[in-house]
């Protein structure tokens, strides 16, 4: 924007706002309706959706999938998108940061005169597919569930192999049941498909990218494979009910 | 454009306003005297202060031509801060800031205090009605390119108004201090701490060590309730003065054209 623009902006300005009406009633009625709809709104959530309170915080427990508010989905999901370990800093602080200095500088890198969206092209389109990635990001978050939770019953002794694959991050790119990604083949009926050894020889020597569970503690590492080696894609009947 | 005028009702002749008769003196009546002593309290402030000069600056300014109800989303997040802030009063008169009582204060104000449920839901729900708005009037003065020229510098302050909204909804997310408030914040504090340099220090500041307990909760807590609220509040301010000061821009699709009597205006 070089002076001349300025300036005429400016004049232009000056004209439509001489042309307006004071502030006060009429932006203000306008304000006051919206401010009552905003009240109704936060009492009608208040009352319908509560403020539920869960169970006390035990530090003991590591089983618990942490949720963060869903307005923050978007920053929980880039870690899910972006994989690789090494590029994680990218995806918890690079890209927001970057993002957020891209917000800050906009005015000083689009310097642009014109104001009307469908002559702004670029910025048009930048602003929607951000609202869009975002969008699509919330969306993500919200239908994934917890990321190490499997909703699936199964027998008492095989409790715990389905408590290590949880918490081994595997939903992150295996689907077991209702949970997990798309990324490696579907588990849900793994047993049917390979035996138990060969279960537990992929666990210690898979194929790239997946992380080698050579290292995993035995005792561990025997639970996973014995609740893998369950999963026909049956549901499991289980004892007691 | 012509006012339309109700017609007065029927009275009975015995209640419409008689004239006064010629000659008897001005009675100065109870109303009067009210007003005359609200206005020289008025001036009197006045006198002192000259705040009637800026609150008619504030509310007399014109808004441009063409102003629509996109032009109210700022105000209803201000109006959406002003309620988090009235019920977040309530609930600190009840909340007790100890990792041992945080938990058990949270409860029996939900439960046991009249209307606590309520006005902890309010504040809840009432943040994410707050970013919602934020972001919505973001998207308005992004679309109608609204932080151009002469309005940087309130661009700029709104970008960081929204990083502190997200500051109060991360720090206010610990205060129940139930499970899931307590895992999602050890996992938010983490991810502070895979930062490059700085990372560490971040997540050992907030923690208030290497250990996440007592001191990481009166953390969050002061932060919650006196830094961020405080710095919200003077940025809002400084945002609404430049508002007033730059007026609010016009729908850009708006052409102004010069009409003659404006022109004999100017000259």
């Amino acid at each position: 924007m070089n002076q001349r623009e300025k300036e005429q902006y400016l004049r232009e300005y000056s004209i439509l706002k001489s042309q307006g009406k004071p502030f006060f009633p009429y932006a203000v009625a306008k304000d006051g309706a919206m401010a009552v709809v905003t009240m109704i709104s936060i009492i009608v959530m208040a009352i319908v959706f509560g403020a539920e309170l869960g169970p006390k915080a035990d530090p003991t427990t590591t089983t618990y999938v942490p949720r963060p508010e869903w307005y923050f989905f978007f920053l929980f999901e880039l870690l899910r998108v972006i994989k690789p370990a090494i590029l994680t800093p990218l995806a918890t602080i690079g890209v927001p940061t970057i993002c957020l200095v891209l917000l800050v500088l906009l005015p000083f890198y689009d310097r642009n005169a014109e104001r009307r969206p469908e002559r702004r092209p670029v910025a048009t389109t930048a602003g929607i597919l951000t609202i869009v990635a975002i969008g699509y990001l919330t969306y993500l978050g919200a239908a994934a569930g917890s990321p190490n939770e499997i909703d699936m019953k199964v027998q008492p002794q095989y409790e715990a192999g389905k408590l290590v694959v949880a918490q081994s991050g595997c939903l992150a790119c295996h689907k077991i049941g209702e949970n997990g990604g798309q990324i490696g083949p579907n588990l849900t009926d793994i047993a049917d498909k390979l035996p138990k050894a060969a279960i537990r020889r992929t666990l210690d020597n898979p194929t790239a990218p997946m992380p080698s569970f050579a290292d995993l503690d035995e005792g561990k590492k025997t639970a996973m494979v014995d609740f893998l080696a369950t999963l026909t894609g049956e549901p499991q009947v289980v004892d007691g009910e | 454009m012509a006012k339309l005028k109700l017609p007065a009702p029927p009275l009975p002749a015995a209640l419409q306003p008689k004239p006064k008769r010629p000659g008897t003196a001005e009675r100065v009546g109870p109303v009067e005297q009210v007003k005359e002593g609200a206005i020289s309290a008025v001036d009197w402030v006045d006198e002192r202060t000259s705040v009637t000069g800026a609150a008619r600056w504030m509310m007399f300014r014109k808004v441009p031509k063409g102003t629509n109800w996109f032009y109210t989303l700022g105000s209803s997040t201000l109006f959406a801060f002003l309620s988090q802030a009235t019920t977040g009063v309530f609930l600190a008169m009840y909340y007790d800031p100890s990792a041992t009582r945080a938990y058990e204060s949270t409860r029996y104000l939900t439960n046991e205090v009249f209307l606590g449920e309520f006005v902890r839901g309010m504040h809840r729900w009432g943040s994410s009605v707050m970013v919602v708005l934020l972001f919505l009037h973001m998207g308005r003065v992004f679309f109608f390119g609204a932080y151009k020229y002469p309005r940087e510098l309130n661009w700029i302050i709104g970008v960081i108004l929204l990083v502190l909204t997200m500051t109060m909804s991360f720090t206010g997310y610990l205060l129940p201090f139930d499970q899931r408030s307590y895992w999602a914040t050890i996992v938010g504090v983490n991810i502070n701490g895979t930062g490059p340099i700085v990372g560490p220090f971040m997540s050992d500041f907030l923690r208030g060590g290497a250990e996440f307990g007592q001191t990481t909760l009166s953390r969050f807590y002061a932060i919650h309730m006196l830094l961020v609220p405080g710095a919200l509040a003077a940025l809002i301010g400084a945002h609404l003065y430049l508002v007033a000061k730059l007026g609010t821009t016009a729908p850009p699709w708006l052409k102004a054209n010069e009409p003659q009597e404006f022109n004999r205006e100017r000259v």
